[in-house]
């Protein structure tokens, strides 16, 4: 039934492709979180009134994650090209496309996480100073718990995101489901390729989108 | 204990500079519950936030057991921080942190180690009265409930110094009664020195020993409560005195027994400790052939003892009254007679 549905989906090779695209959007995820984590409390800490509160600090680090936001990921991947092949010796594979799924979200991720840091009371920062707490211990105890649906359900949206690049990235080849819809569906207009293709990624971010509003819902305790 | 000398504090704003605590200087000794009351912009807030180092003068010096807080930052400041911990009007809980989290949290900064943790937390817990709560979360306490994790969380460390910021602000009546028993409790129990700011004389009233007015970055008058409030000297002391002696009310109640009883005087008797126990009135009806309507009777409870005020009307003999007022006068009561402007 379904291989009259789908005549030409070769099943190991969707199986691979579906794979590949797992893996980039796993590790770029993981990655994202803890880079964009970082860039986002750094933006948190230097803007007006904040611990670490520095015009120009802050104008910086906003600035770099303004411009990577911006730029359109196709053209990111293609501006990252030598970066990549400097760094991993090829621009072809899964592997070559991490570099620039992290670096094309965790600019994105950032903002969430400034935003999401934003949101904490005030008074609660407050009182872990009035308690003489260090900096470090605020980070890990104060704000990054505090934070943390917002934090889950960013991450999420990004994960999904990510999953639309990693799609992206697979024209160039990258490999995964993208680059399968692209060169064995769309170039050979093997259409039902292309669909099956489509309805694994749907699911891949179902699937996610599920995950991360379990995840919230049960850690959040306000 | 805590000395602040010519507090000075400014705020740049874009419409000017701002003075939000004027030359201040004041002293509170080891032990008392000191209040600071004032309206909204007063300057209370940083005036309590100066004393913890969260807000730096911009000239003075403050003073907080022999050290010198406005000086000192760094590792310094955070070791004096955890002797002299905070409340807050919001309670400042972690959302993410259980009870007996929460209160491990300060411990946690002082690096005490986990099994102590334990075994302060439950100490506390029993202290505040929070047994069986153990494992909420804020979200599920009620506001005076909050307050208490708060209150066990400031003590955590064994602090010499509590600071209250407007505690009980955001506590309904009875809660505010119950969390200000807990800190008198606590200020006798454990010898605790806590400063608390206010805009409700309610709380200064029930467990100040001394009390600061505040008005515009300055303080316009400061003394023992029970003095302040007997006496009280700047037109905003007596608008805070009226908050809890009901005046007001009793203005109404003057012109009604006015209207009833046109004759005779109406005399505002002020008591204060002891004397409010006197049998005054019987003693002016049998003595002096008078008779006696009570207008408006009120008795607060202060920390250092009770105030009352009671507002008769005396009636009678001309010559009886003159007499009754002046053995009013010689029992050292305070005895105004008021006319209806």
């Amino acid at each position: 039934m379904i291989n009259q549905l789908f005549p030409n989906v070769k099943w190991d090779k969707m199986w691979d492709a579906t794979y590949e695209t797992i893996y980039m959007t796993g590790i770029s995820t993981i990655a994202t979180f803890v880079l964009g984590l970082a860039i986002g409390i750094l933006l948190f800490l230097t803007s007006p009134h904040q611990l670490w509160a520095n015009k120009l600090s802050n104008f910086i680090i906003g600035a770099f994650v303004n411009v990577f936001r911006s730029i359109p990921f196709i053209i990111l991947i293609i501006l990252l090209i030598p970066f990549t092949k400097f760094l991993l010796g090829t621009i072809r594979g899964t592997n070559a496309a991490l570099p620039a799924l992290i670096i094309g979200a965790a600019p994105f991720y950032a903002r969430m996480v400034l935003i999401a840091l934003r949101e904490i009371d005030k008074g609660v920062i407050e009182a872990a100073k009035s308690m003489g707490a260090k900096t470090s211990t605020i980070i890990w105890k104060v704000l990054i718990p505090e934070s943390m649906p917002a934090l889950l359900s960013g991450i999420t949206v990004t994960a999904v995101a990510l999953v639309g690049y990693t799609a992206m990235a697979g024209t160039i080849g990258a490999g995964g489901l993208g680059n399968l819809a692209f060169i064995d569906g769309f170039q050979r207009s093997r259409d039902d390729v292309t669909l099956m293709a489509t309805i694994i990624i749907l699911v891949i971010v179902f699937i996610i989108q599920f995950i991360g509003d379990f995840i919230t819902s049960k850690i959040d305790k306000r | 204990m805590i000395e602040l000398q010519n507090i000075s504090k400014l705020y740049n704003t874009k419409n000017g500079e701002i003075t939000a605590v004027n030359d201040v200087s004041l002293t509170i000794h080891q032990g008392e519950i000191f209040g600071i009351i004032g309206y909204s912009g007063a300057g209370k807030s940083t005036m309590i936030r100066l004393l913890n180092g969260l807000e730096k003068p911009s000239s003075g010096k403050v003073l907080v057991n022999g050290q010198e807080i406005s000086s000192i930052s760094g590792g310094k400041l955070r070791a004096a921080r955890r002797k002299i911990s905070m409340i807050f009007q919001h309670f400042n809980l972690l959302w993410s942190r259980t009870v007996e989290e929460n209160i491990a949290f300060p411990l946690e900064i002082a690096g005490v180690k986990k099994e102590e943790r334990a075994k302060k937390v439950k100490e506390l817990i029993d202290l505040v009265g929070l047994t069986g709560r153990e494992k909420s979360y804020p979200s599920q306490l009620s506001g005076g409930q909050k307050q208490r994790v708060g209150i066990a969380r400031a003590l955590a460390n064994n602090p010499e110094v509590l600071l209250c910021d407007e505690a009980t602000s955001a506590l309904d009546p009875e809660t505010t009664d119950q969390i200000l028993d807990l800190l008198l409790d606590i200020n006798k129990r454990l010898g605790l020195t806590i400063v608390l700011i206010t805009h409700e004389m309610h709380v200064i009233r029930k467990i100040c020993h001394r009390v600061a007015v505040m008005e515009a970055g300055s303080v316009v008058e400061q003394g023992e409560v029970l003095r302040v409030f007997q006496n009280p000297q700047a037109p905003i002391t007596k608008k805070f005195v009226m908050q809890v002696s009901g005046s007001k009310e009793s203005k109404d109640s003057i012109e009604q027994i006015l209207k009833a009883y046109p004759t005779g005087t109406i005399v505002k008797l002020s008591f204060v400790g002891n004397k409010s126990e006197q049998p005054i009135i019987a003693q002016l009806i049998k003595e002096f052939n008078v008779d006696v309507n009570i207008v408006h009777g009120n008795i607060s409870q202060t920390a250092n003892g009770p105030y009352g005020t009671l507002i008769v009307q005396i009636d009678g003999d001309k010559q009886n009254i003159e007499n009754a007022l002046r053995h009013l006068d010689s029992l050292e009561i305070q005895a105004e007679v008021i006319e209806l402007d």
